[in-house]
């Protein structure tokens, strides 16, 4: 994508608050027509950066390009232009799913018919609907739909799934990817690894106000460099002589979390058999032994120590 | 979510580019979306039109006009003439007489059943225990004296003839109700919007509408028309009660009538945005709210006149809007006050609509 527009340029910003830095000199380039995804455990400063760049938050120092555009120069532009859905929005709950979209269409000069901002999210049978009887997954589509309301070239989304059953989860999904596929930029934040790896086409995790890692799912996985993970559970107490693992064929990297090691190898076919014989070797007895394929969890967790949705 | 919805495959992922549709002014809609939120919660509507009705109704009722009323007074019991004083009172019908004992008699001055209690203390000497402040009671004093005096031979010196009228202006009910009228219009426009306001800031609705290109003057004027619009309403079903219940008149122009109305909305609507401007909770704006309006419901004349306070406080009490307001549309209701004497509260809610909603848009907290 060299030589494309930026949707989205963040240099060295840096907000905090008291004696709390929530972002820590961050920087991000979004190209235009993508799905950018901030992945980051909760109070990484996700939040906080998108609403610097929605123009909703000043940040203490750094320089934020929306489109081309500046805040401080060209907000009312700019607003025109995007989407932004935020996390905590009630809306009135004595209005109606149609009212409330057609409201926020009249702030926008241009954009769709309502009924065709209703019929994607597929709230067309609760239309009539007041919406504090939707449910959680609704609730958050008319969200969307009211973000949508101008035809925004850049949508931002504020962890649109958090707290959502699994099936309103994938209708969520199913609408962002539609979004991609018409040519939007969008930017989502969001804690569930699984979403930024099936949404995002460039993901930056981020910790403590900062970048540690920005490429495509499929890069950051492979800056693993494991083909896959292991995960071995040993016996209450078993001592592992140190070096044990990182010397046995095929291990590339090894970490311990309480009972459980996690070993990161380049072909689970070879790497289990030797793990085995390593282990009877080492008389320890093995209680419960499984493999998965990298995801972004495994990323966060060899760059961090730390889990995405540890509290 | 519905079964049926379960079963229908999730989502199409085809590309979406809509068609440009129509939109409509932000401003009809913001207006609009006031109206619903406020007609469909029973509990607003029942505030804002039902409960100043049956408030006027029912001081209507308690303070109407009796032309027979009689004085209750006492006679104490101990005193050594009571029975021969008893009788000598009994016989005057705008008098009703009771015997009492000492105790009672305390009790029943206190507590207002009897007005006045009459101590015989000889044949040439009677004593009056009541209250002056009470009038009621220097009334009963007047008919108790008069009719003892005729009683023990006082000839009238001049001879009177009594021409009754019963005027429609100067009764309680007319009094009262342009006050409540005046006081219903600082309660909703206050809470109306203070609340509204404080409410889409807690729920991160107006964060919301900020992050679109909502100008912000046509959200704040959409709860001045909604005011504006209930405020028609609310009036006029409220100044037609008090006509066709109680005779409560109108004597002033309609047009000045409504120029105060419309005022006393804008100000009080206003007051509420300054309420408003910086509250992130219900409480903290509720606690605001009461400390605005509770030396306005006390001292601005709702229920007795503003007269009764001391000089010394008079500037202030004269200078609060709901003061002016008050006397506005009691002046032009009951007095039929033209332009030049309603000009100094007219002035007085102006500056206070011009300074409090100058403040508030200074101050306003969107995010």
């Amino acid at each position: 994508m060299a030589g494309a527009p930026l949707a989205l340029e963040v240099h060295a910003l840096r907000k905090t608050f008291g004696t709390v830095v929530a972002v820590d000199s961050l920087d991000l380039e979004v190209q235009a027509g993508e799905c950018f995804g901030l992945l980051g455990p909760n109070g990484a400063g996700k939040t906080t950066t998108i609403e610097i760049c929605e123009g909703l938050q000043e940040p203490d120092s750094g320089d934020v390009v929306v489109l081309g555009q500046r805040w401080a120069s060209d907000e009312r532009a700019l607003r025109e232009r995007l989407g932004v859905q935020l996390q905590e929005t009630q809306f009135s709950e004595k209005v109606t799913v149609e009212e409330t979209v057609a409201l926020f269409r009249s702030f926008f000069q241009r954009g769709p018919a309502v009924q065709e901002i209703i019929h994607l999210v597929q709230l067309d049978e609760k239309r009539g609907a007041r919406v504090g009887t939707l449910s959680g997954g609704q609730k958050q589509r008319l969200s969307v739909a009211c973000a949508l309301a101008g035809d925004p070239e850049l949508l931002f989304l504020d962890e649109p799934t958090t707290g959502l059953d699994p099936q309103s989860r994938r209708q969520l999904w199913d609408l962002v990817e539609a979004l991609r596929a018409s040519g939007r930029t969008i930017v989502l934040t969001t804690h569930y690894m699984d979403e930024a790896e099936r949404l995002c086409d460039r993901v930056a995790i981020v910790d403590q106000g900062k970048v540690i890692a920005i490429d495509t799912p499929r890069g950051l996985i492979r800056s693993l460099g494991a083909e896959q993970v292991v995960e071995v559970e040993l016996a209450e107490g078993a001592m592992v002589p140190p070096g044990l693992f990182a010397a046995t064929a095929g291990v590339l990297g090894s970490r311990i979390d309480g009972p459980v090691w996690t070993l990161q190898v380049s072909a689970a076919h070879e790497a289990v058999p030797a793990l085995l014989r390593t282990l009877e070797a080492a008389n320890l007895s093995l209680t419960e032994l499984r493999t998965h394929t990298p995801t972004l969890e495994d990323v966060f967790v060899s760059l961090t120590g730390r889990h995405l949705r540890e509290q | 979510m519905s079964d049926q919805e379960k079963q229908q495959p999730v989502g199409s992922k085809a590309a979406w580019n809509p068609q440009p549709g129509g939109g409509s002014s932000p401003l009809v809609q913001l207006t609009l979306i006031r109206f619903r939120e406020f007609l469909r919660e029973p509990e607003a509507v029942f505030w804002t039109f039902i409960f100043p009705l049956l408030l006027a109704g029912g001081l209507g009722l308690a303070f109407r006009s009796r032309p027979n009323d009689v004085a209750k007074v006492g006679v104490l019991s101990s005193a050594p003439a009571a029975d021969a004083m008893r009788a000598a009172l009994a016989g005057d019908s705008n008098l009703q007489v009771v015997s009492l004992d000492d105790t009672a008699a305390a009790t029943a001055l206190q507590i207002g059943t009897v007005a006045l209690v009459v101590v015989p203390l000889d044949s040439a000497n009677v004593e009056y225990r009541f209250d002056r402040a009470r009038e009621e009671a220097r009334t009963a004093r007047l008919l108790v004296d008069q009719a003892l005096q005729r009683k023990r031979g006082r000839v009238d010196a001049v001879t009177v003839r009594e021409s009754l009228i019963s005027e429609r202006g100067s009764r309680y009910i007319d009094f009262v109700l342009p006050g409540l009228l005046a006081m219903n219009l600082m309660g909703s426009g206050m809470w109306g919007i203070g609340f509204s306001i404080v409410d889409a800031r807690r729920k991160k609705l107006l964060k919301r509408f900020v992050a679109t290109p909502m100008r912000r003057h046509h959200y704040l004027a959409s709860f001045l028309l909604m005011r504006l619009g209930l405020m028609v309403i609310e009036v006029t079903v409220i100044a037609t009660f008090g006509y066709f219940a109680f005779g409560v008149p109108m004597r002033g122009s309609l047009v000045a009538f409504g120029v105060a109305c419309l005022l006393g909305a804008l100000v009080f609507g206003s007051l509420g945005l300054l309420v408003a401007s910086r509250a992130r909770t219900i409480e903290a704006a509720s606690g605001l709210m009461n400390l605005l309006m509770l030396p306005m419901w006390v001292a601005s004349g709702v229920f007795f006149s503003a007269g009764n306070f001391p000089d010394a406080v008079q500037p202030v009490i004269q200078a609060l809007p709901l003061t002016a307001v008050v006397d506005a549309v009691r002046g032009i209701m009951i007095q039929g006050m033209g332009w030049s004497g309603l000009a100094p509260e007219f002035a007085i809610i102006t500056t206070w609509l011009v300074l409090s909603f100058g403040i508030a848009l200074r101050f306003f907290r969107w995010r």
